[in-house]
This record gives structure tokens, sequence and C-alpha cells, in this order.
């Protein structure tokens, strides 16, 4: 404090000189238009000025965030692009070949109803008669088997999913093809249980349980889901497996129905064997 | 008390030289003689220095009043009183300045009135131009104005010491 007062005293006509000028600048910038307009018009050329430094610095800071965000619109942009639809107009071709005679016929169709926490649950889709799909073809959806189709419109058809008490559909153990049959209990929309496994099959919780080739429904091979526990079945011979489902039903959105081509050659030939 | 009463009748004599006479003054737009520095120029040597810009700033203000630059002149004056002590000491006679004496003409010869008077002159028309433009677009014609304007008032300065040490 003391030097601070010997500072002012020993300046004190600079300091005194500094204050006047200032005084009188002030008056000249408010009592002169002229000067007060290229005042105004400076500083704002100098705030402008450092107000733009300032913004292109915040920006640089902010690149991170925009950085995320381009990539996100980038991502979402992508998913837009046309390649990564499937065609909802049917465009399968039949392919004429003497070697391999095709067999099956995928279509694909949009999910516009489902359900999962009923005991008879139900699935629509937006394709029907018009797109050739018929009562009993099967449906799968990228992770694996879906349903069954029950009924048909012209531009709708209704599917037996899965998770429906009344579905039963032949499955195997994928690694050594011992068959069963899996419905669903109407406990847990993740897990439906195969039975009819013999008690002497060797199975380990894990393994891929996929359709049969016995079904004239489903290909043989389409994935089902994996053995999540093993129950010994109660004084039989069987044992039931609880099965993981690989599709989750409450996300379903698009999914192919399968036309087996060769089916009706197929039952009738078993047809006659029954008569 | 002899001097004050003299610098107070200097001040109010070269106010009205001023607003009536060289204010009307304006050749060609270039040429503005300011006489009214004398006041700050024969300010006694003993002046307090805070004084001394005090004066200066009412001198200049006074001024601006009458020419309606409200703090044009204050800021030049009290700029130019700012550089007097400095001056004096750069152009100081072999002695010291005497003390109680107005430093005139007649007191230490012509050359160095005539150096003191100049270099203040000069100090206070840049200040009061360049104040005035208030920007260092066309340098080239404040600079005109500046030296111009100089010339006449210093003129009009050492005049005015010549006729009072004829009295």
């Amino acid at each position: 404090m003391k030097n601070l007062l010997q500072l002012i005293v020993r300046f004190h006509f600079t300091i005194l000189f500094l204050i006047i000028e200032l005084v009188c600048f002030l008056l000249i910038v408010n009592n002169n238009n002229y000067h007060k307009t290229i005042f105004l018009n400076s500083n704002n050329a100098l705030s402008g000025g450092i107000y733009n430094k300032v913004t292109s610095f915040s920006d640089y800071i902010r690149l991170t965030e925009i950085n995320d965000q381009l990539s996100k619109e980038n991502t979402q942009l992508h998913n837009l692009l046309s390649e990564n639809y499937k065609l909802t107009a049917d465009s399968f071709f039949f392919f004429e070949d003497s070697l391999f005679k095709q067999q099956y016929v995928y279509r694909s169709a949009k999910v516009i109803n489902n359900s999962i926490n009923k005991q008879r649950n139900y699935i629509t889709l937006n394709k029907g008669r018009k797109h050739g799909i018929k009562p009993e073809m099967g449906v799968i959806a990228n992770n694996g088997v879906v349903g069954i189709v029950k009924s048909v419109s012209d531009n709708y058809s209704t599917v037996l999913s899965l998770l429906n008490s009344r579905l039963k559909i032949s499955a195997k153990i994928k690694k050594n093809n011992h068959h069963g049959s899996l419905y669903w209990d109407g406990k847990d929309y993740r897990r439906a249980k195969l039975i009819e496994i013999p008690s002497h099959v060797n199975i380990n919780v894990g393994d891929t349980i996929t359709t049969s080739s016995f079904s004239s429904v489903f290909p043989e091979g389409i994935l089902i889901g994996t053995a999540d526990k093993i129950l010994p079945s109660s004084g039989g011979n069987f044992r039931e497996i609880i099965v993981l489902l690989s599709n989750d039903f409450n996300q379903l959105a698009y999914v192919d129905v399968i036309g087996d081509l060769l089916k009706n050659e197929r039952l009738e030939l078993e047809k006659e064997v029954e008569k | 008390m002899n001097f004050i009463v003299k610098n107070i009748i200097r001040f109010i004599i070269l106010i009205l030289l001023q607003v009536t006479i060289f204010n009307n003054i304006q050749l060609s737009g270039f040429i503005n003689p300011y006489m009214y520095v004398l006041f700050i120029l024969l300010l006694p040597f003993e002046t307090p220095p805070w004084l001394l810009l005090v004066l200066s700033f009412f001198m200049g203000l006074s001024i601006d009043v009458f020419s309606n630059t409200i703090g044009m002149h204050a800021s030049a004056c009290v700029f130019m009183g700012f550089l007097r002590p400095y001056v004096l000491n750069y152009i100081s006679v072999r002695d010291n300045y005497e003390s109680d004496i107005e430093q005139g003409l007649y007191v230490y010869g012509f050359s160095w009135f005539f150096k003191y008077a100049l270099i203040l002159i000069l100090a206070h028309h840049s200040f009061l131009f360049i104040v005035e433009v208030f920007s260092f677009n066309n340098f080239g014609d404040t600079l005109l104005r500046i030296i111009l304007s100089t010339i006449f008032s210093l003129t009009l300065v050492v005049a005015s010491q010549f006729i009072i040490s004829k009295k």
C-alpha cells in the first residue's frame, strides 16, 4: 500500500495526464457525433473480430462432438440406402437346371403385427395370396424359425407363431441328427421345449437345434435355437430339453416365407402309402 | 500575486482573441491558427505540474465550448502541458531556469523561445488535428494541415512576443 502510494506520488504527473486525457476522450466521444460513430464502429469491429476468434476456437474445441454427430448421421444415411432394404416386391426367379432342381422359394415380407404375451400368438405379414403366399408355408427370419402361415387373404397373411402352443414342429439335434418335436409351453417367450428325445442321446447344454427333414414346411437345417437346460423325464425313456430360441420374437421386423415347390408331390406320395 | 492576475487576464484575452478572430481564419481549409496555446507557453516555470495539466485542460475546454468541439482542444492542450516540463528540460539553458520569471522571448533569447514554441505547438497541433479526423486515412492531408497551421500559429505567437516586448 505504501509502495503504491509512493508510486502514485512519484508518477502523479503522468497519471494525472492520463486521467485527464481519458476524460477528454470521453468528452469527445460523447459530445461529437462524428467521433461517436467512428468510436462505436471501431468498437464493433474490434468486438466482432474478438467474437470471430472466440467462435473459431470454440468450434475447434467442439470438433469431437461434431465428428460424433456426423458419424451418427452418416450411419443413419447409410441405413437409408436402398441396398440395405429387402425388396418388398417379389423378385425371385425360377432357375432351370437339369442337375439341381430348385425346391424352395423365399419371399420376403414385413411383420405388421405380432404378439408374444399370449398363449396363442399370431403374426400378421403384409403379403398375401397375391404375392404367392399359401397356407402351410414356413416362415423364418434371419435368426431362425418363426412359424407357419395359417391363413391368407389377398394382401395379408397370418402366421402361427412358434410362440403358439398349438404349433409343433419337427426338430433335431444338429450334431447327431436325433429327432424330436418342438413346442412352446407358454411360459417364457425366449424358450421352447424339445421333447421325445431318447434318454440315451448324448446332448449338452449349448448344442444347436435345427429343423429336421421330416417337416414338409421347413427345409432341413434351419436354426431354431440352442439347448439351454436338459431335464430328465419323469420315469420315461425320453428327455425334455429346454431350447433357447435364437429368434427374439419381440423384435421381428422382416421375415422370409418359404415356399416348397415339391411339397405337393411329397404329400401325395406319402398319402398313397397311407391308403 | 501579480503573475496570477496577469495569467488570468491573459487567459481571458487569449480566449476572446481565439474565438472572435482566429477561429474565423480558415484559409483553404488547411490553415487554422490556434494562438491561444500561448497561454500554456507563458505559464511560469514554477507552476506545479498538476496545476499545469489542470490549467491546460480548462484552457482547451474553454475553446471547445466556444467552437463546439468538446474535448478536442482540451485533450490537445493537456498533451501539450504534459510535454512542457520535458521540453523545458530538453532545451534548458546553461543555468537553471530562474524562478518567478515567465519565459518570454526576451528572457532567454529568440532562438530558445522559437525552439520551445515550435516543439510544443507542433505537438499540440499534431494531437489536435489527428484527434479531429480521428483516423489515419488521408494522413497526408492531416500532415499538411498540421505543418501549415503550425507555421501560422508559430508566426502569431512569436509576433505577439515581439509586440509585447517592445511595449
